[in-house]
């Protein structure tokens, strides 16, 4: 496999299309930002797709091109984890409507101007087809598994659903088969701070070199909190001040807590696309494939013979073990093979992306049996 | 690998070949066994993460959950065989819990430990004291079996739910006991119950 172009870290391509969406638009060239690690076998069995979550990207072992940052996924990727190069022939794709290569409102349009607000919105589904069009650019049938969290579980999903002939198991971790109310309200505040922003001009401010940093900034901070749990912002930061020894009486940063959302507000902005936001925000508030199936969950794995392992923690307060239990409920309903755990984390949604011993032992017990 | 002697009494009512569903499966050691010897579709339900963490990773397909509360989730019919081992004891409504282990499997094997033992008997006759034997080691007020019965119980309780008793086995210190003495001399007892 060296020496052809299509595999590798760092990798793009402008596929025909066209892509049919959801909404009935269709979108055409298809670009798509992606990175591969390892070799597909002889008999290509052992790739796997991995989904990346709402601000993700493609680097998901290797270095983030802005912030130098190691891949986002580290823990659960590379050698000697269970998603191991050495096995495994790894996939991980920009989802469409991002901002790190493929297709998205930053993307430039046929007229030669980007797209901006006229970019069509996209689904969760969408970015599964268009995850599935670069499969087959790389020729890769049958996924031994696709694996996500938060978002990317909701991907993993809907792959599931959407080309059950394709997918021999699935890993969704901290996810959710639907948005459900108070996900769509955090989402619309976010949404309304980037759009409140004088800069965000319509969503035309591509030209004028000055983004909406503010609103993207202030979205930004209100999604980290629900990253997060009470007990884990209490054990981070508790009331400790700021580099003072009392309040202000002003409204500088004096608390710890401002000063760290503000922090990651600010440093959020350098590396991702306000419009971006808006068009995946909404993608996920779409979401629920039990509509999308008749309203039986079930419906959608309807004599499914993938395999699935589904994750929660016991901390996360966005995407709470009520949602996945559903989705396992479904799943038995569907006569699925599915396993499901609750795993003991104090930090909230974001406890996938961290240090989880026993959630690499399930996912590499998982992955071995099915391979 | 061997088997706890009451999980091997267990695997040899189950037929080859079928789908099994093992209701608090712990770490899926007769799971694996069914699987491996005889070709068994096995899914498993436990309460313990741990548990379902190193099931999980022996390849099996395990849900956490709870006997009381989560076997709602299966459609009837759904298994040839349920399996409650060493587990009905410890639920909060074990009539509600053996009714669905008849609508989920076509037939269920249940084992539990007998208080009709004589050392149990002896222990409140003579000792006055609830009882700490082999197969009941933990102290009243730590046990989590808050529905103890004796065999001669479960018989009047599998009639009173309408199922049949298609076989059962009685074992004292692992050795067989007959059917006979088995309320005074069994220390553990698994039936294999259908539909009546």
């Amino acid at each position: 496999m060296s020496g052809d172009e299509r595999f590798g870290l760092d990798r793009r391509v402008r596929l025909a299309g066209p892509l049919t969406l959801d909404s009935g638009a269709q979108l055409a060239p298809v670009e798509i930002a992606y990175e591969t690690y390892g070799a597909l076998s002889a008999d290509g069995s052992n790739a796997i797709l991995i989904c990346h979550a709402l601000t993700g990207d493609q680097h998901v072992a290797s270095a983030h091109p802005i912030t130098g940052k190691p891949g986002w996924w580290v823990r659960m990727v590379g050698p000697g984890k269970p998603i191991d190069p050495e096995r495994h022939f790894i996939v991980c794709a920009n989802v469409l409507g991002s901002c790190m290569g493929s297709s998205g409102p930053a993307s430039l349009a046929p007229d030669g101007s980007p797209f901006a607000m006229r970019f069509p919105v996209i689904t969760i589904r969408d970015m599964v087809r268009a995850q599935a069009m670069l499969l087959d650019h790389l020729g890769v049938g049958t996924l031994a598994a696709v694996v996500g969290g938060s978002m990317g579980g909701m991907q993993a999903l809907e792959w599931a659903a959407t080309y059950p002939g394709r997918v021999r198991s699935a890993v969704v971790i901290a996810s959710a088969a639907r948005h459900s109310a108070q996900n769509i309200a955090f989402h619309e505040v976010g949404r309304q701070a980037i759009m409140a922003d004088p800069k965000w001009r319509g969503g035309d401010y591509y030209a004028a070199g000055d983004p909406p940093a503010a609103g993207l900034a202030v979205a930004r901070m209100a999604a980290h909190i629900t990253y997060l749990s009470e007990e884990g912002l209490t054990a981070k930061f508790g009331r400790r001040l700021q580099g003072r020894e009392a309040v202000s009486f002003g409204f500088d940063a004096d608390f710890q807590v401002e000063s760290y959302l503000r922090h990651q507000g600010i440093s959020f902005v350098e590396r991702f696309d306000a419009n971006s936001y808006l068009y995946i925000t909404r993608a996920m508030d779409y979401l629920d494939m039990a509509e999308a199936h008749g309203g039986q969950l079930a419906n959608a794995f309807r004599g499914t013979a993938t395999r699935f392992c589904v994750v929660s923690f016991t901390s996360d307060w966005l995407y709470p073990t009520a949602e996945s239990r559903r989705i396992v409920r479904a799943l038995n309903a569907a006569g699925a093979q599915v396993s499901f755990v609750e795993l003991e984390s104090p930090f909230g949604h974001d406890a996938f992306l961290l240090e989880a011993p026993e959630l690499n032992r399930v996912v590499d017990g998982f992955l071995r049996a099915v391979a | 690998m061997t088997l706890r002697r009451d999980l091997r009494v267990i695997a040899d009512m189950v037929p080859a070949g079928s789908r099994v569903l093992d209701v608090g499966c712990g770490d899926g050691a007769l799971m694996a066994a069914l699987r491996d010897e005889k070709g068994v579709e096995a899914r498993g339900i436990e309460l313990a993460a741990g548990d379902v963490a190193a099931a999980v990773a022996r390849g099996l397909s395990v849900v956490q959950g709870d006997a009381d509360t989560d076997l709602g989730d299966y459609p009837a019919d759904a298994f040839d065989v349920v399996i409650l081992s060493q587990t009905l004891q410890a639920t909060r409504e074990p009539a509600k819990v053996l009714d669905e282990l008849l609508r989920i499997g076509r037939r269920a094997i249940v084992s539990f430990p007998n208080f009709g033992h004589w050392r149990v008997r002896l222990s409140i006759l003579l000792g006055g004291r609830m009882p700490m034997t082999a197969a009941l080691p933990v102290e009243w007020y730590e046990t989590p079996n808050i529905h103890l019965c004796s065999i001669d119980d479960f018989r009047a309780l599998a009639a009173s739910r309408g199922a049949a008793i298609d076989g059962a086995r009685f074992l004292s210190r692992s050795r067989p006991v007959s059917a006979v003495f088995a309320n005074l001399l069994a220390e553990q007892a698994v039936f294999l119950l259908r539909r009546g």
